[in-house]
């Protein structure tokens, strides 16, 4: 048993506390210990994805307890590769926040930031479902500094709609969590796994409705319609920096319906039969369809971007609502697409912020490093809006070809195809009144002159484009490695018995001779 | 007993919904505290209600209370009490930052945002 794979949550956990209380006034003994823990995450993560990357899966018992009764981590293929995603995307995104200097703009962002990488590596790496929401409360409560950080009243306000809205959903969390207990007896997904299917066909009114109940706690996690409302204005408000991180944000709950809905109830279980079809599948079409309207009616630069989040998580849910090896392959396909191409959008959109001052989409005179910033968003947009040669192309590709053999194929392909169009023309719109028209605009010569982004702003982007392109480069081998990923969610036996049949204390004795 | 029990979770989940369509920040604080008392009582009841049953092992004793829910609503507890002082902070901010406290965005929100 290795302890390694504890690392990504501890090491956040540690280094979090050491900044508040040891480096609080000096930001550049901060920076330093942030990005020194991010790099090693970065590391310790591209290992553990290494170590997992053979179909084998790490397991870990806290206090050596056995399974159904001690607390699990367990880090399959796809843990691991979000924990590698996401210890990635934070990378640049610190890197991103000391160029622009935003974490000098209010305090702690540093400590709250690795809370919040603390609660999603363990969100993606805990194996039982109490402890997932656990997780989720450690993210979102240091989400929560991280939104109204560098304060103000417009962002206090969504600020306040933020909060309410989740402790609405944990709520929510806790009930199904109940009703799970109380039809079961166990929280620890492989066991749950095995239990769920031996419920009496009769008497399913219980876990029915916990299995519903979940679903809606990580669509509002997942921002899928209707129950986006949270998103648009957190996103936009929230600093850019930390907008970009919460791009996994939404991510963690894809990850969350993908886990419990391929092990748990998994599509051949009849108590949850028709879910996702009937109800997750339009629901997604529709996130899509509002996400692209939504990029082409914003009126300022980062709501577009929240905007475009929502269409591209509809994206994602389009192919995790198809519950089928493709379909999930092709949706961790573009999970990796959306996130690094979200962080880019708003990491630029806070570019164009500095170099001009707002975000409204209105001609205004050229902004400070116009050329390179407006650059940068074309080649972002082109990512988010689906267009070749980037990843996002490829991986809308892949959910189409996922969905042809679907009953649903002509609605997808229709509003896959027709949400693609209207993002095109919402994007082209955005980009040509901020950098084209711009030089219709007389300069006004006595306004003080633009201030530009500094170097290390720009090279973190360009780090976020740098893996957008390595993605698109390599789309064969991600692709491949995904479709194994799906294979072995759809057949979760390796998963199932290392976390039953490992023996620890307190196992059965037959499983200790 | 069961009655009992289940009629108060409902009539706190009923109330705590309730204030939550109130759109005010204190109600529907009100509200979220409300709904996690449910929530917490529901916990509870998720072991099986049983009286005078202890959840540790003693000898001479053949009845135990499943303990696992009761850990789970310690937890459940210290996180909502957490969570609502949090946004009780951040509620009074945004309160004494625009002197309103509507949870949901107010028309000319709207348009000063897209000023």
């Amino acid at each position: 048993m290795t302890h390694w794979i504890i690392a990504p949550i501890i090491l956040p956990a540690l280094l979090a506390p050491f900044i508040v209380l040891a480096a609080r006034y000096h930001i550049g003994i901060q920076r330093v210990f942030a990005v020194a823990g991010t790099l090693a995450l970065v590391v310790v993560a591209a290992s553990l994805a290494w170590q997992v990357s053979d179909g084998s899966v790490l397991f870990y018992r806290l206090g050596d307890w056995a399974a159904p009764y001690g607390i699990v981590l367990v880090g399959d293929r796809l843990s691991t590769m979000m924990v590698l995603l996401t210890s990635l995307l934070a990378l640049f995104v610190l890197l991103y926040a000391i160029g622009s200097g935003w974490d000098t703009r209010g305090r702690h962002f540093h400590a709250l930031f690795q809370f919040q990488l603390m609660g999603i590596l363990g969100a993606f790496l805990t194996g039982d479902l109490f402890n997932l929401f656990v997780f989720f409360e450690v993210l979102l409560i240091a989400s929560y500094g991280l939104m109204i950080h560098a304060g103000g009243n417009a962002r206090l306000r969504a600020g306040v709609q933020y909060v309410l809205f989740n402790l609405i959903g944990s709520t929510l969390f806790l009930f199904a969590l109940g009703a799970i207990y109380a039809e079961t007896g166990t929280l620890n997904m492989a066991d749950l796994a095995e239990r769920v299917a031996l419920i009496d066909p009769e008497e399913t009114v219980g876990i029915r409705l916990a299995a519903v109940l979940l679903l809606l706690v990580f669509a509002i996690k997942a921002a899928v319609v209707p129950l986006h409302f949270w998103l648009p204005s957190s996103y936009a408000e929230a600093p850019a920096p930390v907008g970009a991180l919460f791009a996994i944000m939404t991510k963690v709950g894809a990850y969350a319906i993908i886990r419990v809905y391929t092990m748990i109830f998994h599509p051949g279980v009849d108590v949850t039969a028709g879910l996702h079809t009937v109800w997750l599948l339009p629901a997604a079409l529709v996130s899509l369809a509002i996400g692209m309207i939504g990029v082409l009616a914003a009126r300022k630069l980062d709501r577009l971007v929240a905007y475009s989040v929502i269409g591209s998580m509809g994206m994602v849910m389009v192919a995790i609502a198809l519950f089928t090896p493709t379909g999930i392959a092709a949706a961790l396909y573009y999970i990796v697409h959306s996130t690094l191409a979200a962080a880019v959008l708003f990491l630029v959109s806070d570019l164009v912020r500095t170099g001009r001052g707002d975000l409204s989409l209105t001609p205004q005179p050229p902004a400070g490093g116009a050329a390179l910033t407006a650059g940068m968003f074309f080649a972002g947009a082109i990512a988010m809006a689906g267009l070749p040669p980037l990843s996002g192309f490829l991986g809308k590709l892949l959910v189409l070809d996922a969905a042809f053999d679907t009953t649903l194929m002509t609605w997808i392909w229709v509003v896959v195809l027709s949400s693609s169009l209207i993002s095109i023309l919402g994007f082209a719109r955005a980009g040509s009144i901020v950098f084209w028209k711009a030089h219709a605009v007389e300069l006004d010569a006595t306004a003080e002159p633009r201030t530009r982004p500094t170097p290390l702003a720009y090279t973190a982007v360009g780090g976020l484009f740098a893996l957008l392109i390595a993605h698109t480069v390599f789309a064969g081998q991600v692709h491949g490695y995904t479709t194994k990923m799906a294979a072995e969610l759809f057949q979760p036996d390796a998963y199932k018995t290392t976390v039953l049949e490992t023996s620890g204390k307190l196992s059965k004795p037959k499983e200790e001779n | 007993m069961e009655f009992l029990v289940a009629s108060a979770i409902g009539i706190l989940t009923a109330g705590g919904v309730y204030l939550l369509l109130r759109l005010r920040t204190f109600p529907v604080i009100l509200g979220i505290s409300l709904l996690t008392y449910a929530v917490n009582v529901f916990l509870f009841t998720s072991g099986r209600l049983r009286v005078g049953a202890p959840p540790v092992l003693r000898d001479n004793i053949e009845v135990y209370s499943d303990p696992l829910p009761q850990a789970l609503v310690l937890t459940a507890i210290v996180i909502s009490f957490g969570m609502t002082a949090v946004v009780v902070m951040i509620g009074l901010g945004a309160f004494l930052g625009s002197s309103d406290d509507h949870v949901d965005d107010q028309p000319e929100d709207e348009a000063e945002g897209r000023s």
